[in-house]
């Protein structure tokens, strides 16, 4: 009986894999033929980062070598690309000429790695990371030294990355998604990576996009979307495969996004196979190498005519080949409503760890650090395990069943000794704890008595009675409200913890404070983006997907999903040409309704979103800008005519008015904050009931705060009189930035005031000329970033999204655009 | 007899990429005079809800995408993304429909889910 003639086009791990399981089923049955474009044995490519790192050497990678070939009988053909399959008369033709016939084919393409067609991608020194000749150019790029950047923030690149800073180059990973690994991780697991990597001098950018390529010949420089410029010797593309298919395409096999192939891993031809990441099988392609291995087991069983072994889905597990950086994911971790998860995180030790379930079944895990239960997790996600029994003590992975619950004052009890607590007075944890016990302390009065911490401003009480729970153990017990579901931190502790440990981003906090759910809630991300946005003024970027619609869309959402909106009349003085302009909008877009606020401004009511960027042009042209009647921030400074005109007004309080609304427009705030200048005792422009409030008096000007005339009605409380204008506008900044840096989110400024008390805030901004200054200083500077007029940066483009369908069908469809 | 859609049966509508949608936000496609809004979780998932919140009507697209739910802006329900069913103490469904995505393509069926 003559061999059966297998011949196989290309020449990586899956075929290499397929091979050994058919010569263990059917001996030498088959007279084998491989075709290889590489011109190399077959290698393993997962171990292509430890050649590039140093830690491996090519030959220490070899699968197969050139004597496994001959013990075999195989015929391999190197350097050799297929270009032609003759399906009829059953031969493959390669680029040299060679013809092969034979009885079964086997394609194993492999993939492609995908360039970003970027201007400057042809550069010398643009490459990707696919293959030894890959790894070859970068070892040669190292010897001239440089920067490399990578861009991909995936497992391959980041692998690349770790592995050209061992080899000495400076690194920067440019990454296209907030966070890395975005497909094997969760934003809070991406963190902790991007740390690591931090910490081992990788700079890594999120949310970077590559606009060009710059150099004369060769790469020179990398130029970004937000017009950075990276100088780079070296550029690596690491950006994700494509399954190649051209020549089973141009074979008229089956072609989706893989060449199609049954369980079998038979295509659409019975004599034709494929396995690896060129295939497609049950509608996936895959380019892990456990499930191409086990696509490798079924096409060798097949061949042999065995009928089982078909391939099957299954979730792989991902780990990062980065020496000394432990992750481990595997399976489902979205945030389907049917999934619950349970979430164990240790900031001092830098772990994280999710267990996502359905119903009573583990369906995916996250565990980053240490990894030592991820097999385990594993295990019970293949059998499909009922965990109900265990469910308790899931968390704590195999070795604690029946360990005790994870410590809610863990976060404080992490902190340093040198960890500053009360930022007002300047002490630390150390401090505090050695108080406590030098002195016998037991109440939160006599900490405050002794150490000062949390006798200022107050904010970090909760924080105080953290530490003292923790140093007293039992005989100190007092619960603190957490913000929201997410975590049993209070506002007060989450502002300070994040001054404290440095905490810059959403996913930081949520990881550092040991947040209980994955991506918080709409309670918590407005606060955390409000608290960013306040206390990193130029290095926190806004993210607006953690705000309400309203500072999404700078207008106001109304009952039946229209919007109004209000431009901004400094000080409530407008002109014949801003009105017109006005009536003229109002005709154009046929809005509704138009009427006079209480904040001596107009709104346009019933504003269709899709008009709005039209709307904000026309008004913009007209030179009018965003009031905020939408924003958590300053919205009006109301006034009355004052000296210029009012017969018994003392001071310019309309000029002031506008000086004051020119000065703190912009400006984010806990909640919103309303401004009254008032020409006389009188009070026409309501300044008593005002955030902050001044009255014009013929000696200078009183400044009151803390009123409110909402839900709650309260007068103001004075703070003193000021002779000047610019005192004024001084104490007015300063009080902001007091109330910026200390409010809990949607606490009014009267909220605030009463909690803090108001000797503290007099203290800290009439009486103490140098503290008024500092705060005055700060406010100034977060201005810096925030007075961009909202409307006209959409006007000009900015969340062009927000406004346009995605997509139109039906009737509408067919309406002519206007 | 109104036999269930079948997956095959489904009219798949090619609607943009995964791309287009902002991540933890949303997208609206018109179909006639119903909008249906697109939603995209912070893991690239996506889901497809009628803009209406069952309680009244308030437009999901513009709420806070979270947890797989979506808080309306108008009375802070909270909406699974997955079925429409109101959460918590709150009782209602919105219509939700038949989403599939292919690579970064997203296909919609305009017909809702049963």
């Amino acid at each position: 009986m003559t061999k059966a003639r297998l011949v196989i086009v290309g020449n990586g791990m899956a075929p290499g894999r397929m091979l050994e399981h058919l010569f263990d089923l059917a001996g030498d049955a088959f007279d084998v033929t491989i075709f290889n474009a590489e011109p190399r044995v077959n290698y393993d490519r997962i171990m292509l980062s430890p050649v590039l790192s140093g830690e491996k050497s090519y030959e220490d990678i070899i699968i197969h070598g050139d004597g496994w070939y001959e013990e075999h009988g195989i015929t391999l053909h190197r350097g050799e690309k297929v270009v032609k399959i003759d399906r009829v008369g059953k031969t493959v033709t390669s680029e040299g000429g060679i013809v092969a016939p034979y009885d079964k084919l086997v394609l194993a393409t492999g993939s492609n790695p995908f360039i970003i067609p970027v201007p400057g991608h042809q550069l010398d020194g643009v490459l990707a990371y696919r293959d030894l000749d890959d790894v070859d150019g970068m070892l040669k790029a190292v010897e001239q030294g440089g920067r490399a950047v990578v861009i991909g923030g995936g497992l391959l690149g980041l692998e690349a990355a770790a592995g050209l800073k061992m080899r000495g180059m400076d690194v920067t990973v440019l990454h296209l998604m907030p966070t890395l690994m975005e497909r094997q991780l969760d934003p809070a697991a991406g963190y902790l990576l991007q740390k690591e990597l931090e910490g081992r001098g990788i700079e890594v950018r999120c949310g970077a996009n590559t606009k060009a390529i710059h150099g004369d010949g060769k790469v020179e420089q990398v130029e970004l979307e937000d017009g950075t410029i990276i100088d780079a010797t070296l550029v690596v593309m690491a950006v994700g495969i494509r399954p190649n298919v051209e020549l089973a395409k141009e074979s008229g096999l089956d072609v989706n996004r893989g060449i199609v192939t049954d369980s079998a891993m038979c295509t659409s031809d019975p004599d034709i196979y494929s396995v690896g990441e060129c295939a497609e099988v049950g509608g996936r392609v895959y380019g892990l190498v456990a499930p191409l291995y086990q696509m490798a087991k079924s096409a060798a069983h097949h061949l042999c005519k065995l009928e089982d072994n078909d391939f099957v889905h299954a979730e792989t597990p991902t780990k990062l080949k980065v020496t000394g950086v432990n992750l481990y994911s595997v399976g489902e971790f979205g945030d389907g409503p049917d999934l619950e998860d349970v979430v164990l995180r240790d900031a001092n030790r830098g772990t994280y760890r999710r267990v996502i379930m359905r119903g009573n079944q583990v369906v995916g895990a996250v565990l980053y650090g240490d990894v030592t239960d991820g097999m385990w997790y594993n295990e019970m996600l293949k059998s499909g395990q009922d965990i109900s029994e265990i469910r308790d003590t899931l968390i704590f992975g195999q070795a604690h069943q029946g360990g005790a619950a994870a410590d809610p004052l863990a976060a404080v009890a992490n902190l340093a000794d040198d960890a500053e607590i009360c930022g007002c007075n300047g002490i630390c944890k150390g401090q505090i704890v050695k108080t406590i016990q030098d002195k016998g302390l037991t109440s939160l009065a006599e900490v405050r008595a002794h150490t000062k911490a949390s006798a200022s401003c107050g904010t970090c009480t909760g924080l105080v009675e953290s530490v003292m729970a923790i140093t007293l153990g039992d005989g100190y017990a007092k619960k603190v409200e957490g913000m929201c579901g997410c975590t049993d931190l209070g506002h007060g502790d989450v502002r300070r913890l994040i001054k404290a440990k440095g905490l810059k981003s959403i996913p930081a906090i949520m990881q550092e404070l040991e947040w209980k759910t994955s991506g918080g809630c709409a309670k918590c991300r407005p606060a955390l983006n409000y608290y960013l946005l306040a206390d990193w003024p130029g290095e926190y970027k806004d993210d607006q997907q953690s705000r309400f619609i309203n500072e999404r869309v700078h207008a106001n959402i109304q009952k039946d999903g229209t919007y109004s909106v209000v431009p901004r009349m400094w000080g409530g003085m407008t002109t014949s040409d801003e009105l017109r302009a006005i009536a003229d909008v109002v005709d154009k877009f046929k809005i509704p309704d138009v009427k006079v606020t209480g904040g001596q401004r107009i709104d346009l009511l019933g504003v269709k979103k899709e008009d709005l960027p039209a709307v904000w042009a026309d008004l913009n042209a007209a030179g009018m800008v965003s009031g905020h009647a939408y924003a958590k921030g300053l919205r009006t400074v109301k006034t009355c005519v004052g000296s210029t005109w009012c017969r018994f007004g003392t001071q310019d309080s309309t000029g002031l008015g506008i000086k004051l609304e020119k000065f703190m427009w912009g400006s984010w705030t806990p909640a919103k904050v309303k401004l009254a200048v008032t020409g006389c005792p009188r009070n026409c422009a309501e300044a008593t009931c005002k955030d902050i409030g001044v009255i014009c008096v013929d000696s200078g000007y009183e400044i009151v705060y803390g009123g409110a005339a909402g839900l709650h009605i309260q007068g103001t409380t004075k703070l003193g009189t000021v002779k000047t204008e610019e005192e004024v506008m001084e104490i007015a900044g300063a009080m902001t930035q007091m109330y910026r840096e200390q409010g809990f989110y949607l606490e009014r400024i009267y909220k605030w005031a009463d909690r803090v008390g108001y000797d503290t805030v007099k203290a800290a901004i009439f009486d103490d000329l140098d503290s008024r200054r500092a705060y005055n200083e700060r406010f100034i500077y977060s201005q810096k970033f925030s007075q961009t007029d909202p409307w006209s940066e959409r006007v000009s483009g900015v969340d062009k999204h927000e406004f346009n369908p995605l997509a139109v069908f039906g009737e509408e469809a067919m309406e002519p655009a206007e | 007899m109104n036999a269930p859609v079948t997956e095959s049966q489904l009219d798949w509508r090619l609607i943009g990429t995964i791309d287009d949608v902002p991540l933890q936000g949303s997208r609206c496609v018109k179909n006639g005079e119903t909008t249906i809004a697109i939603f995209r979780t912070a893991k690239d998932e996506i889901f497809a809800l009628e803009d209406k919140c069952p309680h009244k009507n308030g437009p999901l697209s513009q709420g806070i995408v979270h947890d797989g739910c979506v808080t309306c802006p108008l009375h802070n329900w909270v909406i699974s993304l997955e079925s429409g069913m109101a959460q918590g103490a709150d009782s209602g469904q919105t219509a939700s429909y038949p989403v599939r995505v292919e690579g970064r393509e997203i296909y919609l069926s305009l017909s809702p889910k049963v």
